[in-house]
């Protein structure tokens, strides 16, 4: 019961949150960079304005891409909070952006297909730290419950923290997050600020409403992203919150600070994370602690 | 409501500028004036674009790519001409491949004089911009209403 009251909750909320966190980000980019910057409700405006604007279709099937993704990425988050199996999570959120990615390549512009392939690489490069953080998390379970359980629900429960025991893989899916949240250095497929370089990526080929669903879809994402930073604090909700707030500080500082790099970067830096961060750390669970 | 006006997406497009007044449009993002203050997002994309800012004459090579970029922009939408090149061609009037200004080729709703026109009056003349987009919505959304009948 309770389950399905987080799941409804992060449904109806995540987007306002999302959008927030966005404005917030703005606001403190631009104070970074000596600017003013936008007032915090800014991201509300433009997405409210591209729901005014008119939708310029390229084919038929690009919007129909664009809404798999956004309800896949909604139900991702659904599984997230309603405690379900964080496996499952982690694939439904691939799934979720392959539809993105079908989207751009259906529109047949050179740019939002670069932006595709890019995207491609993208994922790839995100999905290995990510699958062993959940092992790791799986691993940890054991030592509270006799067979070790894949459900969020009994990850978030755990009164042993987390983080003491998976300190490797936490600084590695910092390291991968910067991928998902679309900041420099890793904003290769398409990113919130102006590099002309291949125009805008995947969403080059979307206008009006159907950029106003992608924008929103990437809302769910960050806090969905937020949520898996908080799990390694679940056993004091205080810390989690100040964690969340603090990675997601983090982030904006190296969103400032990093130029883009090449996707040979991308792909080799954020493997070698999960290879040297992720595995060790899962070799010492398994060598100390005998899980 | 009116969220066009508080989020204007401008693509700026060089057609045969000198590159002053093209420095001049960049000035605007600097902190010294941070156009982002009032939601002007610079986005390179015509798809996402509300205002056209096109400095520099039109010349021969260029017409059907002013054009493209034009359409391209879905409505509503609004064109801004930056600088003296842009509203009637300058000081290259006369040149042998010039045209002329931008409105030889696409309606253009704000003229910004000026050889290099100053970052307040490129940011004065998309403000101007703001109250036309606000009437092409509300022209286009009958329009819209009329297609459906
Ligand atoms: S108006 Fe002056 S500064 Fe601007 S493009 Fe023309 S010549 Fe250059």
């Amino acid at each position: 019961m309770m389950n399905a009251f987080y799941a409804i909750g992060y449904m109806i909320l995540a987007p306002f949150l999302g959008g927030l966190i966005a404005g917030i980000d703005r606001k403190i980019t631009a104070r970074m960079q000596g600017r003013v910057g936008p007032p915090i409700l800014q991201p509300f405006y433009d997405v409210l304005k591209l729901f005014e604007k008119e939708k310029v279709v390229v084919t038929r099937s690009q919007n129909y891409y664009v809404l798999c993704y956004v309800v896949f990425m909604v139900f991702t988050g659904a599984l997230f909070f309603s405690g379900g199996d964080i496996l499952l999570v982690v694939f439904a959120l691939t799934l979720s952006h392959i539809f993105l990615i079908l989207g751009a390549y259906a529109s047949n512009s050179p740019y939002s297909y670069i932006g595709a392939e890019r995207e491609l690489l993208q994922v790839m490069a995100f999905e290995p730290m990510i699958v062993i953080a959940t092992i790791g998390m799986y691993m940890v379970t054991k030592l509270a419950i006799p067979k070790g359980s894949f459900y969020v629900s009994d990850i978030a429960s755990l009164t042993i923290p987390l983080i003491l025991y998976l300190p490797g893989i936490f600084l590695g899916l910092i390291y991968v997050i910067t991928i998902k949240l679309r900041k420099s250095p890793f904003d290769l497929s398409t990113s919130h600020h102006a590099h002309q370089e291949i125009v805008k990526g995947v969403t080059t080929e979307f206008s009006g409403s159907t950029l106003g669903r992608i924008e929103v879809a990437h809302w769910y994402e960050t806090v969905l992203l937020l949520a898996f930073v908080y799990l390694f604090f679940s056993f004091n909700p205080l810390m989690g919150v100040i964690a969340v707030l603090l990675v997601y500080l983090l982030e904006i500082f190296i969103d400032n600070n990093y130029p883009r790099v090449k996707w040979q970067m991308l792909l080799k830096s954020s493997w070698l994370v999960a290879l040297i961060l992720g595995m060790a750390n899962i070799a010492l669970l398994y060598y100390v602690r005998g899980v | 409501m009116p969220y066009l006006k508080k989020s204007p997406w401008i693509i700026h497009y060089d057609a045969s500028s000198c590159n002053g007044c093209d420095i001049e449009v960049l000035a605007c993002l600097t902190p010294m004036y941070d156009v982002e203050r009032f939601g002007i997002v610079n986005t390179g994309n015509p798809k996402h674009a509300d205002i056209f800012v096109i400095t520099g004459s039109i010349n021969e090579q260029n017409v059907e790519v002013v054009k493209n970029i034009y359409h391209q922009m879905p409505e509503p939408k609004v064109v801004v001409a930056v600088g003296i090149c842009a509203t009637s061609g300058g000081v290259f009037q006369e040149c042998y491949n010039i045209k002329g200004g931008v409105d030889k080729v696409i309606p253009v709703d704000v003229y910004v004089p000026g050889c290099a026109a100053r970052p307040e009056s490129i940011i004065d003349g998309i403000v101007k911009a703001l109250g036309i987009l606000e009437k092409r919505k509300e022209e286009h959304m009958k329009k819209a209403v009329e297609a459906k009948q």
